[in-house]
């Protein structure tokens, strides 16, 4: 008898629908569709965004912030204007306010913030940004550098009429060094795509964050942002070897290195990581990217103090060691939260005060996963962990997964978030979270009742890196509860020692409170340094310094 | 007093659902090269299955027995089983060809030596997955019932056992609705997706898992000839689908459509 097997997974299809998130955010797809090159695999990768998903209109920043007022010094666009970027991009590139609907372009994945722009300019290479860039400059126009429009604190969209420079079409893989690892590409990949280029290739990015499918790579350098896998791979700093980008003059910084030792003067690329579009517009990385580990395995636990969770963690880096990957940690509230949405079963059945997702990646199964073991029963004998699950197969991965990375989508869906991305000492970092929901109280706020605005307050985040991330869910933005929380956070972070944003950068929302984390001779620095890039000051004004 | 539930489940070590599986270089084998392998979800829903028939009654469930038909790499899944709550387990064990591999066994071979095993283990009950998502036969649980001279119910998304008669009704979700079947013990159910969600496997489990009895028996101690008589000739990927475009207009639309043919 003779059978020819076809290699067809109707099964696996119908599985894993039964196990696709039930959690996906339209706001997010929204983003994604405006992106000329999308790579949403439902169902196979975790999707999530922290993007609320309110339907309410966003209120224009201008009248939400009436003290901040357009700098007149700027110009303004003129048909001109237009008729030149017309002539110098290709058809389709230019988008205006008069002819279409800029909405995705003027308001920020928080839907907190919401500009004025009537221009967006879609360049397909780094000689059209730099065209732009003389013609803006000369013009005196100010520009807003946008990736995907991800952003946490308001830094990638205008406030006022900022003319949108969206790097969407600029998504090629420049090229790939199998040997090195070493990978060139445009700004405008999106991460996710980006990734799975790697992937087929053994590589990982150095790099994994929720808003993963939509956001830009571009975008990530230039927000320095940090993610899941910081503690393994290190910051953008350290992993970034060259970037390309165009000044605000439109002169091309050309420092798209392919080394990974070069002690040949100041290393001024590093001004452009995390400097949020202030300084040029980066068009091209070039980034070090490690092997993509073969096995992957992830515990998930419940513990009872957050001395506990601390005690794990100092056990995780002293057992695990050089495998560890990953260590989250979630208090009950973002847990409770989470259920609420999903329809997942939960991992454990009791209700715990903290939780830990711990990740390992390393390229010998039986290695890896006899020094978990040994790790998780030696938490359990300590009584350090009270109750614990380890995934069993990928799907059980990608689920755990989901009770970490899904906790933005679900505070979002109350309406709005008010989102405190901070460093502080590990010993106080819960802290904070437990001294904000007293706060709330004392302020005669009951959290989470009928009547109450504030939803929910909850602490979670990369206690590898000494990162928390505190949330109050709220059903809508209100004066009252952004004035009770603030400058109060920043003051508790500042007599810490921490800094009032880790990994989420400054741009609009926290402008007003660098002082709280720099000190004074830094931050003029810092003054001089944009003055000496940026003289006319219409690189993405009125945020950042 | 009808007797108390002997169940045995059979259980598959697959490549890991979620992993893309590829075609080997010699083209007549799937590659298993450094891939991770799991327990088949249709056979990791018969053994949650099985555990929560023993919760739902204190006395309905006398024991839960794995077996599994494999290389020795199978115990890793017979294990897995356990630490959900199986009480035993019995590695059928099938010689290797060479290093990497052993015998890809056949459902007729298989639902042979699952009869020997069931008839040793004097269990009055089967639940098994209705298939296994490699190589999506979908035969061994018929052929087992009928080996048996059992009663069956495939796809099984609603398992209740009546303790006063040991009556045992299934739920199967069929075109245009749901039918319900009902038979006596003994009996061989598969079981479809929708029948439960099984739980993580805990730490504590785990630990307790590696404590259980795994026992080893070859196919010729079950008298069982498990020769193929198939030949994979070859095996070839699904055509890969054309990538979409974008048109940017209406005008460019109707001329790409005209183009196709499609209009």
């Amino acid at each position: 008898m003779r059978q020819t097997i076809r290699l067809i997974r109707v099964v696996r299809g119908v599985h894993a629908n039964k196990f696709a998130n039930k959690l996906t955010s339209p706001m997010r797809l929204s983003i994604a569709s405006k992106c000329a090159v999308v790579a949403v695999n439902s169902g196979q990768r975790r999707q999530y965004a922290s993007a609320p998903t309110g339907t309410q209109v966003v209120k224009l920043t201008s009248t939400m912030y009436p003290d901040v007022v357009r700098d007149e010094r700027f110009g303004k666009i003129t048909a001109e204007d237009i008729e030149y970027f017309k002539s110098v991009l290709a058809p389709g590139s230019v988008l205006t306010a008069a002819e279409e609907d800029l909405s995705g372009y003027n308001v920020d994945a928080m839907r907190k913030y919401h500009g004025q722009s009537q221009l967006v300019l879609k360049p397909r290479s780094t000689e059209e940004v730099s065209l732009i860039m003389k013609r803006c400059n000369a013009r005196k126009l100010a520009v807003v550098p946008q990736g995907g429009n991800t952003g946490l604190v308001g830094g990638s969209v205008p406030v006022f009429d900022e003319i949108v420079i969206s790097m969407s079409l600029m998504n090629k893989i420049r090229s790939f060094d199998e040997v090195s690892g070493i990978l060139v590409a445009d700004a405008g990949c999106i991460l996710e795509t980006t990734d799975q280029y790697l992937a087929d290739r053994g590589y990982i990015f150095p790099l994994d964050l929720g808003a993963k499918g939509s956001c830009h790579i571009g975008g990530n350098v230039a927000t320095n942002a940090g993610g899941l896998r910081l503690l393994r791979y290190g910051s953008l700093h350290g992993t970034v070897l060259g970037i390309e980008a165009v000044m605000p003059d439109g002169t091309i910084f050309d420092s798209l290195g392919k080394l990974r030792k070069d002690n040949t003067g100041y290393d001024i690329k590093q001004l452009f990581i995390g400097s949020e579009g202030t300084l040029g517009v980066i068009t091209g990385i070039s980034i070090f990217c490690p092997r993509r580990s073969k096995v992957v395995n992830v515990a998930f636990f419940g513990l009872e103090s957050y001395e506990n969770v601390q005690q794990a963690f100092v056990r995780a880096k002293g057992e695990l060691s050089e495998i560890l990957s990953a260590f989250e940690f979630m208090d009950t509230a973002s847990q409770e939260q989470v259920a609420r949405f999903s329809e997942l079963r939960r991992p454990l059945d009791e209700p715990h005060n903290f939780y830990v997702l711990v990740e390992t990646s390393g390229s010998n199964r039986v290695h890896d996963e006899e020094k978990l073991q040994t790790y998780l029963e030696g938490l359990m004998e300590s009584d350090i962990i009270a109750d614990g699950v380890l995934a069993q197969d990928e799907t059980q991965v990608k689920n755990l997964w989901t009770w970490r990375e899904g906790i933005p989508e679900s505070l979002g869906k109350s309406g709005g978030v008010y989102k405190y991305d901070v460093s502080i000492p590990l010993e106080e970092l819960y802290q904070l979270v437990e001294d904000t929901r007293v706060r709330i109280q004392e302020f005669g706020h009951d959290i989470g009742t009928e009547g109450s605005n504030v939803v929910n307050v909850v602490g979670y985040g990369h206690l590898g890196d000494g990162n928390l991330h505190l949330n109050v869910a709220v059903k809508h933005y209100d004066k009252e509860i952004e004035y009770i929380l603030e400058p109060w956070v920043y003051e508790w972070i500042e007599k810490r020692h921490g800094s009032v944003s880790a990994e989420h950068g400054l741009g609009f929302a926290k402008k007003p409170y660098l002082k709280y984390s720099k000190d004074q001779s830094v931050i003029e620095l810092m003054r001089q340094v944009k003055k000496v890039y940026d003289p006319n000051g219409i690189m993405n004004p009125y945020k950042y310094i | 007093m009808p007797p108390r539930l002997n169940i045995v489940v059979p259980v598959k070590r697959v490549i890991d659902f979620a992993i893309k599986p590829r075609i080997s270089a010699s083209q007549n084998a799937i590659e298993t090269n450094g891939v991770k392998f799991s327990l088949n979800p249709f056979c990791e829903i018969a053994v949650e299955e099985a555990v929560r028939l023993r919760e739902s009654s204190k006395d309905l469930v006398e024991s839960i027995t794995l077996v599994s038909a494999g290389s020795a790499k199978a115990q890793d899944t017979l294990r897995a089983g356990l630490a959900l709550g199986a009480d035993k387990a019995t590695l059928i064990e099938i010689p290797a060809i060479d290093d990497s591999k052993s015998l890809e066994l056949e459902p007729l071979a298989v639902a042979k030596l699952l009869k020997a095993f069931v008839k040793k283990s004097n269990a009055n009950l089967v639940i098994m997955g209705k298939q296994a998502i490699d190589d999506d036969s979908n035969q061994t649980g018929q052929m087992l019932a009928g080996l048996l001279n059992w009663s069956q119910a495939t796809n099984a998304s609603k398992v209740t056992v009546d303790e006063a008669s040991g009556v045992v009704t299934v739920s199967r979700e069929v075109d245009g609705g749901t039918e319900t079947l009902s038979a006596p013990l003994p009996l061989v159910i598969t079981t479809d997706l929708r029948l439960n969600t099984p739980r993580y496997t805990k730490l504590q489990d785990i630990m307790k898992a590696k404590k259980k009895k795994t026992e080893k028996v070859s196919p010729e101690d079950l008298g069982v000839d498990i020769s193929s008589r198939l030949e994979i000739l070859s095996l070839s990927e699904p055509p890969k689908r054309p990538g979409g475009g974008k048109v940017d207009s209406v005008d460019a639309l109707i001329g790409k459509l005209r183009e196709t043919g499609a209009i």
